[in-house]
């Protein structure tokens, strides 16, 4: 089964920012770049787990707290040079509501 | 060890002592006594230093630290009064007295003061030492007229200087021609008109008849023909006399300069004398070319081989940037001699060259002085150029068979292997190739230290990297200083300079001004931005919290888990019962892991959920406690040992003056974590010498200290100063931080920051310069006024922030299996 469900508006996370959104499969981190778009992936960093919500969003990429691995947010692929990648979570916005699509057999990350 | 004395820590003497360190770094304890405050710095580059290309910094030859490492002893401030030559000892005015086996006097030489009326007043000065720049500097700062007398090399040196800094400058001469004892009249005009399309004023054949004042200050100088020129301060640049008082005064033979004979010797066996104070065969030197040469010599004779000096022919070049002046030689002309020149007065060239039975005498070049080192080569080999006559006037690529080859490269790689490269080091282009390919050099810097080519007047180093892009061919590639991130080219420094100069007050506006690669940076330029522009406009700039990074936005830091750690502050290091019973409390509420004493006095709880932050935070704000910042680019921790309370060593109050430090300093955001210690005696219980900055507390007061690094590479402090009161550790503390934030780069301690800048640098400016440290600590304090309130307080109340910590959403059950 699988769902998309509502988690918040856009103007709740701040430009170049990002919230979490918790679910029962783990975190997931719901970014916004400076030109309002927004991305969710899950909130794990592949080298070694750190909470990606919690890094440096520039451009479309956000940099990882931890160690500094950079993120792109649109792929999850981590960027040169560093190799890896993160689950992207598909997301849909209408009239400033974020809304993720979460499937049942979510797994967390792979790479 | 026989025992040498230097008198004179200049460029003649410390070249000197270099070249016999070379020789034989064993046979000489050395002590060398210097009339001014500093190590020895490049005196050719005031200049620069005054036009504001080049920092005091940057022009140090040898800093403590060189004479420390070749065990010379240094005295500075320590000028020599006498030297008793029957006993061998020589004293000093502040009372020091040492012995010698052998005597050095480098003491260069006096600017000449003309004797006229009103010579005297505030702001006429010389243009010699570190002491003149600081008078120029000020009347910058302050005034708008100044006039030069003297259109020498040197006193259009100081004009352009003082009109690239803001001021309108005039240059006053009594000759019809400028630098008329290097160019001829055409080259002269050429000159004076490009000065004054720099709107630099040049009067020639004006002789100066008094300077009138004010209150004690300059306002005016009125020439011999009636005309009346404004003036806030009046540079008199019109030549320089050997120092020899000290020479004659101890019944040396001195006649202009101290006379020496070709080993260098004075009129004593025991006493050797080089550089400007010096005259060999009649004549005396004002450039440093001769000056090394006699070095080399002097340094063969003292360690047993034999040399002889047999003076020098001396070439010059103006330093004012995009003027090209080169000369050499005599070009006066005469019955026997022959005139070849060039004129291009479309383009601006104009060159000289002076021959007599086929040879060289002289070359004047203006405008394109490539060929300048060539000319002089030929000049001082005496060379016969009857083959190549025709065409030498058009320079080395054409008349050495080239052709019309106009690239510089190749014209350096067809020089022969004893071509002079570098004039004042007397590095000839084999020098430069060997040292390329033996040592494996490729960059500029690298060749200067390995050769010394371009490490003085500089205006070879063009020269000297086409030597080096010649030997390397492909292999050469353009060194650029390192850009602060791949988002731009800009390095660090010129992002600051550009913060402060068009006055950017946002992170959008540097990234337009300065043409980012990138649409909002990278995590590497952003948070770097946001501390220089937090700390060039305080209480003004908004700061940007999401280029910090998360443990400046969160107050705590991350551990490898994710959850946090929280150090609240224990001012000075001390706590009380009721604090320690509110963090067992708030210990055992949150489940914190682990408890732990940090290494600089504190109390670290581990493992706290990052939305359980505000609250924790809000239990140890009720028992009083802030933040202790363990997670910023700020000040952590002031370590105190028990001091005078307690110790029964102890001189001073170190936990009250590590508490009063501490409340001074905290909440400050830097360029990095910074860490500060107080010891109340030298038995340093707070490990005070390994601080950024640290305090030892001495019967007579406390010895400052900086730039220590417990961390990778440990580094012990060093000296700062010794002061009196409590007052001053604080303006000290307070001003060595300002200089820090202003001018260290985001991420650098203070360790890399004075290796990089020079303690000395440092010193110069809090410790010597009483103004600008109150300044500084005057900055300071402004600033601290903004930030000394505690973000952790500040979050608890701030219902946004506190959204920071709050998930956006939590899901249930429904989105799962
Ligand atoms: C602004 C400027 C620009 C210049 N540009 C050039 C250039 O482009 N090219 C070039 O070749 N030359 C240039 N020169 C000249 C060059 O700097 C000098 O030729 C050179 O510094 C002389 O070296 P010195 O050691 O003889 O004297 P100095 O470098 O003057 O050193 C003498 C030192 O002795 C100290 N002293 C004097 N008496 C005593 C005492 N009794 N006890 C203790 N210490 C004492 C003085 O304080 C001084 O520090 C320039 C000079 C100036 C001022
Ligand atoms: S540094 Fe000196 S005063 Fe301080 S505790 Fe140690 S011995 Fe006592
Ligand atoms: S955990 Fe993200 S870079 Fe190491």
């Amino acid at each position: 089964m699988s769902n998309w469900i509502e988690v918040g508006q856009v103007n709740d996370i701040p430009k170049l920012g990002a919230r979490v959104v918790k679910s029962l499969r783990g975190d997931i981190a719901v970014f916004r770049t400076a030109d309002d778009e927004i991305f969710a992936i899950v909130d794990e960093c592949p080298h070694s787990g750190g909470p990606l919500s919690q890094g440096i969003v520039h451009g479309k990429a956000v940099a990882c707290p931890l160690h500094n691995w950079n993120i792109d947010l649109e792929t999850g692929d981590v960027l040169d040079p560093d190799h890896g990648c993160t689950r992207v979570i598909e997301v849909a916005i209408t009239d400033g509501l974020i809304r993720i699509f979460v499937e049942a057999e979510a797994t967390g990350t792979h790479g | 060890m026989q025992k040498l004395i230097v008198i004179g820590n200049g460029m003649a003497g410390m070249r000197a002592v270099e070249e016999i360190l070379k020789r034989d770094a064993n046979q000489f304890k050395i002590t060398v006594f210097g009339a001014e405050p500093y190590g020895n710095y490049n005196r050719i580059m005031l200049s620069p230093v005054l036009s504001g290309e080049k920092t005091f910094e940057e022009i140090m030859i040898n800093t403590p630290e060189w004479y420390a490492e070749n065990d010379i002893t240094l005295h500075v401030n320590a000028e020599v009064t006498e030297i008793d030559r029957e006993n061998k000892i020589v004293k000093s005015a502040n009372g020091i007295e040492e012995s010698y086996d052998k005597l050095l006097i480098a003491t260069g030489s006096e600017p000449f003061i003309i004797p006229v009326p009103g010579k005297d007043l505030d702001g006429v000065i010389s243009f010699r030492d570190m002491n003149d720049i600081a008078a120029m500097e000020d009347a910058i700062s302050k005034y708008e007229n100044a006039v030069v007398i003297g259109g020498g090399l040197l006193g259009l040196e100081a004009a352009y200087g003082l009109q690239r800094r803001g001021m309108k400058a005039t240059v006053i001469h009594l000759m019809d021609t400028l630098m008329e004892r290097q160019l001829d009249p055409s080259a002269g005009a050429l000159l004076k008109n490009e000065l004054e399309g720099r709107g630099i004023s040049v009067l020639t054949e004006a002789n100066t008849k008094e300077i009138v004042g004010k209150d004690g200050r300059v306002t005016e100088l009125h020439l011999a023909d009636g005309r009346v020129i404004p003036a806030d301060i009046v540079v008199m640049a019109v030549g320089i006399r050997p120092n020899v008082a000290l020479a004659q005064a101890s019944g040396l033979e001195v006649e202009r300069g101290i006379v020496v004979n070709d080993q260098l010797l004075t009129s004593d066996e025991h006493i050797y004398s080089v550089g400007e104070c010096v005259q060999h065969q009649g004549n005396v030197y004002g450039l440093v070319a001769p000056l090394y040469e006699m070095g080399k010599v002097l340094a063969d004779h003292i360690t047993g081989s034999d040399n002889a000096y047999q003076g020098s022919v001396t070439s010059t070049k103006l330093k004012v940037s995009g003027v090209d002046v080169f000369s050499a030689g005599d070009f006066s002309g005469g019955d026997d001699c022959e005139d070849v020149v060039l004129r291009d007065a479309a383009r601006g060239i104009y060159k000289r060259v002076v021959l007599k039975d086929n040879k060289i005498q002289g070359a004047v070049l203006y405008g394109d002085t490539a060929d300048g080192a060539w000319y002089f080569q030929m000049l001082k080999d005496e060379q016969d150029i009857s083959d190549i006559r025709d065409l030498l006037i058009f320079g080395q690529a054409f008349a050495s068979g080239g052709g019309a080859s106009q690239d510089p490269i190749e014209a350096v790689a067809a020089l022969p292997m004893d071509a002079e490269i570098c004039g004042c080091n007397g590095v000839c282009k084999g020098d430069i190739v060997n040292a390329v390919n033996d040592k494996g050099l490729t960059t500029l810097d690298e060749v200067k230290a390995h050769t010394k080519a371009s490490a003085s007047c500089g205006t070879c180093a063009g020269l000297v990297e086409n030597v080096l892009k010649a030997t390397l061919g492909d292999a050469y590639s353009e060194v650029t200083v390192k850009p602060m991130c791949g988002c731009t080219e800009h390095t660090h420094d010129e992002v600051r300079a550009a913060i402060v100069e068009q006055e950017l007050k946002t992170i959008p506006d540097v990234y337009q001004a300065l043409e980012w690669k990138t649409p909002n940076g990278c995590s590497s330029c952003r948070p770097a931005m946001n501390y220089y522009l937090l700390c060039a406009w305080p209480g003004e700039y908004q700061d940007d919290t999401q280029s910090r990074f998360i443990n400046e936005r969160a107050h705590a830091n991350i551990q490898k888990d994710g959850t946090y750690s929280v150090v609240p502050r224990m001012w000075g290091g001390l706590t009380n019962p009721k604090e320690l019973r509110a963090i067992a409390d708030a210990a055992e509420k949150f489940n914190v892991k682990t408890v732990k004493v940090t290494g600089g006095q504190r109390i670290d709880l581990f493992g706290i959920k990052k939305e359980d932050l505000p609250e924790i935070w809000a239990d140890l704000n009720a028992a009083g406690m802030v933040s202790g910042h363990a997670y910023g680019k700020s000040l952590r921790t002031v370590k105190t040992c028990v001091g005078k309370e307690w110790c029964r060593f102890g001189t001073q109050m170190s936990m009250d003056l590590g508490v009063k430090l501490e409340k001074m300093a905290w909440g400050s955001y830097m360029p990095h974590k910074f860490k500060m210690a107080v010891s109340g005696c030298p038995r340093n219980c707070a490990e005070a010498t390994i601080k950024d900055f640290g305090v030892i507390c001495v019967d007579s007061g406390y010895q400052l200290s900086v730039a220590g690094n417990g961390g990778i590479h440990v580094r012990a402090n060093d000296d700062l100063c010794l002061v009196k009161t409590e007052e001053e550790v604080l303006e000290y503390a307070g001003a060595y931080i300002q200089l820090y934030r202003e001018e260290a780069r985001y991420l650098e301690r203070t360790a890399p920051w004075i290796e990089r800048v020079g303690l000395e640098y440092v010193k110069s400016i809090v410790v010597d310069d009483e103004a600008r440290r109150k300044e500084l600590y005057a900055r300071f304090t402004h600033s601290q006024s903004f930030w000394q309130d505690d973000p952790w307080a500040k979050a608890v109340n701030e219902e946004e922030a506190g959204a920071e910590f709050k998930p956006l959403a939590v899901m249930t059950a429904q989105a799962a299996e």
